[in-house]
């Protein structure tokens, strides 16, 4: 079973990028991202092009300050480029209207932030139910997904808690079914580990590498590498430029030959 | 057990990351022999020993289980050892050179990393000792990896602090602009020299 699963993650693992898998989930086309004018110019992005695929976890590395932050707004259509094109499922952000945009935006991706995740009032199975309801689906619909979307990430049991009787990590894993209840198949993930001690941390990234095997795309930013090396990818930025980026070359039964 | 026994052990639970010769384990035992540390409980007719450990055998066992590991002298780091050289030399990027090595390094924990997911996933219905042992000792070498990470992360800003303080007195304008003495600062952290009028 768990050679099937890891099947399924690699190939899935691009680096060549199968055209006939369609467009990417998620892609940013030459971005460049300017802040304030004249001599206050901060270029957060200096042209940077990312695409994250459907099975995919891509990692963004970087300073503080190094354009991350930006990066993921743009891929979530929370801010705009200064030029460069965002593209959801092939579709550039950028081209249609405000509205359509916000709804594109709202179907397509969810977020996953290190706090302020969660709306205290609402129970962890209405805090999963919201983004359905304001895509104005049914109430009995939302609910059936958004109880669909807390099993996948097994808590399911906690659907009647709120926020404040959830641990850090159950918090980080309503969110994530949360930011992939229903049609949503992008998860922007901004340092989700954040707060959390280092196994609860491991378990978030579990969770997310198991989303995404089964077929989610995923851009997540951190400053910890050791979150960062359960991606597929790793981009490495700095001053708002693409400076590295790297995969594992070979698949890990190659690795620490001996054992078993 | 026997010695080879032991051997197969040691390597189960250290995932084989460090191989141990078989000439070796002999070795050793013999000379735990000699100490008094170990002794012969039965003998084959192939010629294979069983060993076991005396009372004062077990006493230094739980003496080593008690006491930190020394860490002794630093071992040589061919890395610390490079980037020492590469911040003495003209022409060495070094920023170049700390960047691949961020990106192998975290390459390598990637790798570890999912050899650690396959290990969880194979172990899903029970986790036996032999499992986690392996399981520590690839988190020894996913921190350790972190560790190089951070390490590397902090070069790089202490070259760039380095760089600025030295570049320093010929960015800087010595005097403000004349006219605006008590102009306010270009916000905080990024301290812009502002050439010209400031805008607001």
């Amino acid at each position: 079973m768990s050679a099937r699963r890891w099947r399924v993650g690699r190939q899935a693992t691009p680096g060549e990028g199968p055209e006939q898998a369609g467009p990417p989930c998620l892609e940013l086309r030459a971005v460049t991202r300017v802040h304030g004018q004249g001599a206050q110019q901060v270029h957060a992005l200096r042209g940077v092009s990312l695409s994250v695929r459907a099975g995919e976890l891509v990692a963004v590395m970087g300073p503080s300050g190094s354009g991350k932050s930006t990066l993921l707004h743009l891929a979530g259509g929370l801010d705009e480029p200064t030029s460069g094109e965002v593209l959801l499922d092939g579709v550039p952000i950028t081209s249609v209207g405000s509205g359509r945009r916000a709804a594109l935006r709202r179907r397509t991706v969810g977020y996953v932030f290190q706090d302020l995740n969660l709306v205290p009032a609402l129970t962890a199975l209405e805090n999963v139910m919201l983004p359905r309801e304001l895509d104005g689906v049914s109430i009995r619909r939302a609910q059936a997904e958004a109880l669909a979307a807390l099993a996948e990430v097994d808590v399911a049991e906690l659907a009647g808690r709120f926020p404040d009787e959830l641990s850090g990590g159950q918090q980080q894993r309503v969110a994530i079914a949360r930011a992939l209840v229903g049609p949503r198949r992008a998860v922007l993930a901004d340092e989700p580990t954040g707060a959390l001690d280092s196994v609860t941390g491991e378990q978030i990234m579990r969770v997310l590498r198991h989303r995404v095997d089964a077929g989610a795309a995923a851009l997540l930013v951190t400053h910890e590498s050791r979150f960062a090396a359960w991606a597929d990818r790793v981009v490495f930025l700095s001053d708002g430029l693409v400076v590295d980026a790297t995969e594992p070359a070979a698949g890990p039964e190659l690795l620490l030959d001996g054992r078993r | 057990m026997y010695g080879y026994q032991l051997r197969q052990e040691f390597e189960g639970r250290t995932g084989a990351t460090w191989p141990l010769n078989i000439g070796q384990v002999y070795t050793t035992l013999g000379r735990l022999q000699r100490d008094g540390l170990v002794v012969e409980l039965d003998r084959q007719q192939d010629g294979s020993v069983v060993y076991g450990l005396t009372e004062k055998g077990r006493d230094e066992a739980a003496r080593w289980w008690t006491t930190p590991v020394e860490r002794g002298a630093p071992a040589r780091d061919e890395l610390a050892i490079k980037l020492a050289l590469a911040v003495t030399l003209p022409g060495v990027d070094v920023r170049a050179v700390v960047q691949r090595q961020r990106a192998e390094t975290l390459r390598a924990m990637q790798e570890y990393t999912r050899l650690g997911m396959r290990t969880d996933e194979a172990t899903l219905d029970g986790v036996t000792a032999t499992d986690l042992a392996w399981r520590l000792v690839l988190d020894s070498l996913i921190f350790a990896a972190e560790a190089e990470i951070r390490w590397l992360d902090h070069v790089e800003q202490r070259l760039a602090r380095a760089r600025a303080s030295a570049s320093a007195p010929v960015d800087r304008p010595t005097d403000p602009p004349a006219g605006s003495p008590t102009e306010p600062q270009a916000g905080e952290g990024l301290r812009v020299p502002s050439r010209g009028r400031g805008r607001r």
